[in-house]
């Protein structure tokens, strides 16, 4: 279990993210919602370390603040980033080869997995991903973060500028994921799919938890999609 | 056609050396957008690990040689752990100017504890000699000094393309976060950067020493001059930029002293920078100068 205590995000001075609490069980998906700059992308980069935060963050109730990111990700994090970031530079399976840095063992047998599941990635492996469509980025990226093996996936804004249908195959992935019984932390703006998905959602808006409890209870109520949207 | 044979060996010659040591700065600064101004301090050290094996009555060359390649690759490890880890994640003049303190502090303890004046060492004498290429003559230390370069260059694209780390070092050229995220040690990829860039420089040390004869304080200023302007043409941060600038930059140099009148001699370096500055003009970024987008980051 992903358990995140009064956390707080600061940049620079301006504190983006006002002490909030999550929590991931094991084997659910959960879903974090909110509209441009409610703190999303800061609580994952304060889980993973790579923003300095105060409060708690703990997984498998091992207390995971004072660890490196490195340390971090070996304790069983990973995360497809905001953007995809994935190595334009290096080509397709270099990328997932680097993704499975610490777990070398049938390495090779995973990536070959991987293109089975994605033909498309497969007859791509030799280019550098920077070539690659924004779609078939983003299912690199997935792959890369999976490819350590992660007891918890942190997937940050998947559909982020993709094309509808590709988007809706991206949710299918993202289905099957949960079907493997894989924990997720899903941030998304498109609050209805991503409320498909989950199995509890939280609604985050400027830094704050607004609300949170069973996709059905959240998908009903229209002050939350107002917000998303920005119509009110 | 002697002639021209010995200009072309000179000119690779001169471009291996700037190759090399190109390399070393490139490497580093793809991944931490340092420039290592303390990379001809480090050749300095194995200038004078060369004299201290050398006084040591080490007779067998190879020690020499190998102490001189160890201790430069010590130096520049120690160097990113003691002086460059602190400033790692700083504004880059930080590391820009961590690097000039640095390279000043060894040049005064040089000048301090060994002397001001240069040191003999005469154990790399053995490598040059006179070879007959099909009729031509050509020195062998050019030879090996254009040999050693082209197996160095080999040995570290396949480091940077079949192992592990060596893809963890051209993706953190892009994204180091995201290296990281990757449950890649930060800490093991710089110490590899600078043990790589401390190796190039040992290698250029030897074959450095090996046509002077004699180290002193300072002994890497000009070389790390040209490496540096090497990289700049070849576009900062890539390294088949640096390659290439440093190879182009051989060939310059040595057209310019071929070409120039005995009367402009002392002016090679001018007419050189004159000619680099040009080619800046056209390409400002460098020939190959590693594309702008940075992948999906924005």
């Amino acid at each position: 279990m992903l358990r995140v205590r009064n956390l707080r995000v600061y940049h620079g001075i301006i504190e983006a993210v006002h002490g909030i609490n999550i929590e991931v069980p094991l084997g659910k998906c959960v879903a974090l919602l909110g509209p441009n700059g409610a703190g999303k992308t800061s609580t994952i980069s304060a889980i993973t370390g790579v923003v300095k935060s105060e409060g708690s963050v703990s997984f498998e109730d091992r207390n995971l603040s004072s660890l490196s990111v490195e340390d971090r990700i070996k304790a069983g994090i990973s995360v497809s980033p905001e953007g995809r970031r994935v190595f334009a530079n290096l080509t397709v399976e270099e990328n997932l080869v680097l993704g499975g840095a610490l777990k070398p063992k049938c390495r090779s047998d995973r990536i070959a997995e991987w293109f089975k599941t994605f033909p498309i990635l497969g007859e791509r492996r030799a280019q550098p991903a920077g070539t690659l469509s924004g779609g078939e980025q983003q299912m690199l990226a997935i792959a890369r973060a999976l490819m350590n093996e992660p007891k918890i996936l942190l997937l940050d804004e998947p559909s982020l500028g993709l094309a509808p249908k590709i988007a809706s195959q991206i949710f299918e992935m993202i289905k099957n994921l949960k079907q493997e019984n894989i924990t997720i932390l899903l941030v998304e703006q498109n609050a209805t799919q991503a409320l498909k998905l989950s199995d509890y959602a939280y609604f985050l808006n400027n830094g704050h938890i607004l609300a949170e409890g069973k996709p059905e209870e959240l998908g009903g109520r229209e002050d939350l999609m107002a917000e998303l949207t920005g119509i009110t | 056609m002697e002639y021209v044979v010995q200009q072309i060996m000179n000119a690779l010659a001169f471009g291996a050396e700037y190759a090399l040591l190109a390399l070393g700065l490139a490497i580093v600064f793809s991944i931490m957008g340092l420039v290592n101004f303390a990379h001809g301090e480090i050749i300095a050290v194995g200038g004078y690990t060369m004299v201290a094996a050398a006084a040591l009555a080490f007779k067998n060359p190879m020690i020499v040689i190998g102490a001189a390649i160890t201790a430069a690759v010590v130096a520049s490890v120690t160097l990113e752990r003691v002086a460059f880890r602190p400033v790692r994640y700083a504004d880059p003049t930080t590391g820009l100017l961590t690097a000039f303190g640095v390279s000043m502090i060894l040049q005064n303890l040089f000048l301090l504890l060994v002397s001001p004046r240069p040191i003999t060492v005469t154990s790399l004498f053995f490598l040059e000699w006179s070879i007959d290429l099909g009729g031509v003559r050509v020195s062998s230390l050019q030879l090996f000094e254009a040999l050693a370069t082209i197996v160095v260059i080999i040995l570290l694209m396949l480091f940077l393309r079949r192992t592990l780390l060596g893809l963890a070092m051209r993706a953190a050229s892009l994204d180091f976060e995201m290296v990281r995220l990757s449950g890649v040690r930060a800490n093991r990829v710089f110490a590899i950067a600078f043990m790589i860039s401390g190796l190039l420089a040992g290698i250029a040390c030897v074959f450095i020493m090996a046509r002077r004869g004699s180290v002193d304080p300072h002994l890497g200023f000009d070389p790390v001059l040209k490496a540096f302007v090497a990289c700049v043409v070849g576009g900062f941060g890539s390294l088949p930029g640096a390659v290439l600038g440093g190879f182009l930059l051989g060939a310059v140099e040595v057209a310019m002293l071929v070409m120039l009148p005995q009367s402009l001699g002392g002016m090679t370096d001018a007419f050189v920078f004159g000619i680099i500055a040009l080619l800046l003009f056209w390409r400002p970024d460098g020939l190959l100068a590693p594309r702008s987008e940075k992948g999906d980051k924005h």
